[in-house]
């Protein structure tokens, strides 16, 4: 069968001040049905803009200059206007960031999922709002019938958060896309929402696509990781591939500046240097200019991805070129 | 919220006390009693009748209070005649000021009405078109016409307005008034057609920039995730946000429908307050001058307290203690 979403060569340009700048540029992933794929990196990488293009919500003067999104084998990037509408919050639907802000302060949270639900089936307002009532319990709500009336500000943010979920689960979609679901949270806030997306994710076999720059989720939520830098994906694999087999050095320096998987006492190592910003992008590889390895191809060339194992692939000139092994420091 | 209210009208009570003082210092900085007595009595009269005028009117007496006048001067009169709502007679042409007032709050509201929902009308529809093509031609149009349209002189419109539409092209007449309702609608065409493109700038331009605030909010995000179409997004989720700020513009504007307009009542010949208070100024006419600005200091008042409690209405989150 094949996957359920292809993203090829995706580009999405944000205008510079000389020229059209790549923030996302040439991504590619690809998800299997059911699967929890992670997409790592720090802030500024792109890893929002990437899942905002997937949807199509790239804000102006943000553009998809190139590439191809296949859900189902069907490309969204070609879809009309309505007909990706039509897509959004009934395939894919995705939760945010920001729970605060992410409702509509002045409208009742259950109207707001009714809202969804009524976009994309004819049910009566009653019968939206009994599903309704179904999703608030089944994602956690205390005392669902009393929360349906309530105002966002009423509630707290993991609530919040709960009910943005609810609202995406509403119309049974096939992807989640989930940026950053807990950043905003608590930390015991967001060890439930962790565990509500781990469980709905099962019950539901749903596929999500998580956003985050938090490798304690990735490394409980995730079956695949795609490593982003600077606007492009430098090393795609398993979980396992990931934590235990990093190869790109940038993977590698991100990893060990983990404090959860650091020695107590011992000062965090660091990747030298800051992540450039998109205006001083070199030709090649974006890492070179951080990277202990780098050599002569590194900043005239973009390096390709290289597969080192099984659905492991490393985009990297030192990997490709036998000077960096697998699994060697 | 009645403690709300009970605190609020102290405030404004406090407003209207100072409105009345910077009034009243304001008119005796610039003019004297005798100024106002030769305008009412022309100027060649013999000093005795200025002095008997200023007796009958009381503006014989001390302007502020003083040792022997603590009641007995003109700031205490001011204030007396005020607050117990006993406006007198014009210091012009000794008509009753109350009676002033009724006849000419009709043609005043016959003016401003229409042209506050007729404003209303065309700049939100033509701003919430505006913000839906936001950073497009018809966006940046929208605004290079609106700042043209704020730019130009309210005079010039009406000057412009009068000579084309009433002399030129002869389609309505100059200016002029009469209550026959047959009549009416051509006397207020121009009014009408001036004051709507005078305000339709500025309007068009603040409610442009409510509207994409709000349309760039998280909220927004969330609706188009969802799949709401745009057209619903500004219906249902912009426009009831924006509410807040379009309240505070326009219930603050009602209150001074009662009050007519200025500019536009004086150019057209309209018998309204808005032209009975510019008389009141050419002529020095004190008692009805601050029988306007008292009323409309406390229309003022009472419109920022009904503001206040509609944010209750239209906005969940606010509640007022």
């Amino acid at each position: 069968m094949s996957p359920l979403l292809e993203v090829e060569g995706l580009t999405t340009c944000f205008p510079g001040t000389r020229g059209p700048l790549p923030i996302v540029d040439g991504t590619h992933l690809s998800m299997e049905r059911g699967e929890v794929l992670a997409l790592v990196g720090e802030s500024g990488c792109g890893k929002s803009m990437t899942a905002l293009s997937l949807m199509r919500l790239v804000p102006k003067p943000g553009r998809i200059e190139a590439g191809r999104v296949l859900l189902d084998g069907r490309d969204l990037l070609e879809l009309r206007v309505t007909e990706m509408r039509a897509v959004r919050g009934s395939r894919m639907a995705m939760i945010f960031q920001e729970p605060m802000t992410s409702l509509n302060p002045v409208v009742r949270v259950g109207e707001q999922v009714v809202e969804a639900i009524r976009l994309h089936e004819p049910v009566s307002r009653a019968q939206a709002r009994e599903r309704c009532l179904e999703l608030f319990a089944e994602v956690g709500i205390p005392d669902p019938q009393a929360r349906l009336d309530v105002y966002p500000h009423q509630l707290s943010g993991g609530l919040k958060q709960r009910v943005m979920i609810a609202m995406a689960l509403s119309t049974r979609p096939d992807l989640l896309i989930a940026d950053e679901p807990t950043t905003a949270l608590d930390v015991t806030i967001q060890a439930q929402i962790v565990r509500l997306l781990q469980e709905l994710q099962r019950s539901r076999g749903m596929s999500i696509l998580l956003i985050t720059h938090d490798l304690g989720i990735v490394n409980e939520l995730s079956d695949r990781v795609a490593v982003m830098y600077a606007g492009r994906i430098v090393e795609t694999g398993s979980r396992v591939d990931i934590f235990r087999h990093a190869t790109h050095p940038y993977t590698r320096g991100l990893l060990r500046s983990n404090p959860v998987l650091a020695a107590p006492g011992e000062r965090l190592p660091e990747i030298a240097g800051v992540v450039p910003s998109p205006e001083d992008w070199s030709p090649g590889c974006r890492f070179a200019s951080r990277c202990r390895h780098c050599f002569e191809p590194c900043e005239a060339e973009v390096p390709g991805a290289t597969p080192v194992g099984e659905g492991h692939g490393v985009a990297c000139h030192a990997v490709a070129q036998g000077r960096l092994e697998g699994d060697a420091e | 919220m009645l403690a709300y209210v009970i605190r609020r009208v102290i405030y404004g009570v406090g407003v209207v006390f100072g409105v009345l003082l910077f009034l009243f210092v304001l008119f005796f900085t610039v003019t004297s009693p005798d100024d106002v007595a030769r305008k009412a009595l022309g100027e060649r009269v013999p000093p005795a009748v200025i002095e008997q005028w200023k007796a009958n009117h009381g503006y014989d007496r001390p302007l502020f209070p003083g040792p022997g006048a603590w009641t007995e001067n003109m700031l205490f009169e001011h204030y007396r005649r005020m607050l117990t709502f006993d406006f007198g007679r014009s210091d012009a042409d000794d008509t009753p000021i109350v009676e002033r007032i009724r006849r000419g709050m009709g043609p005043s509201l016959t003016l401003t009405l229409p042209l506050f929902i007729l404003s209303l009308g065309v700049a939100i529809p033509l701003s919430l078109l505006v913000a839906f093509f936001r950073e497009t031609y018809i966006d940046r149009l929208g605004v290079v016409i609106s700042v043209l349209a704020m730019s130009v002189s309210i005079l010039l419109y009406i000057i412009g307005a009068q000579y084309l539409v009433g002399r030129i092209l002869h389609w309505f007449p100059i200016s002029g008034f009469d209550s026959d309702p047959q009549l009416i609608i051509r006397f207020l065409a121009l009014p009408l057609l001036v004051g709507i493109m005078a305000g339709i700038g500025g309007d068009v331009r603040f409610y442009r920039t409510v509207f994409l605030e709000e349309s760039n909010t998280d909220y927004v995000r969330t609706a188009r995730a969802k799949g709401c179409g745009e057209g619903r997004i500004m219906a249902r989720h912009v426009f009831r946000n924006s509410l807040i700020p379009l309240l505070t513009r326009v219930i603050l504007a009602i209150p001074f429908l009662f009050m007519g307009s200025l500019l536009l009542e004086s150019f057209f010949g309209i018998p309204g307050l808005g032209a009975i208070t510019v008389d009141a100024i050419q002529g020095n006419d004190f008692s009805v001058l601050r029988t306007m600005v008292y009323i409309g200091s406390l229309l003022f008042v009472f419109g920022q307290i009904v503001t206040d409690l509609s944010y209750g209405l239209v906005d969940p989150r606010v509640r007022l203690e």
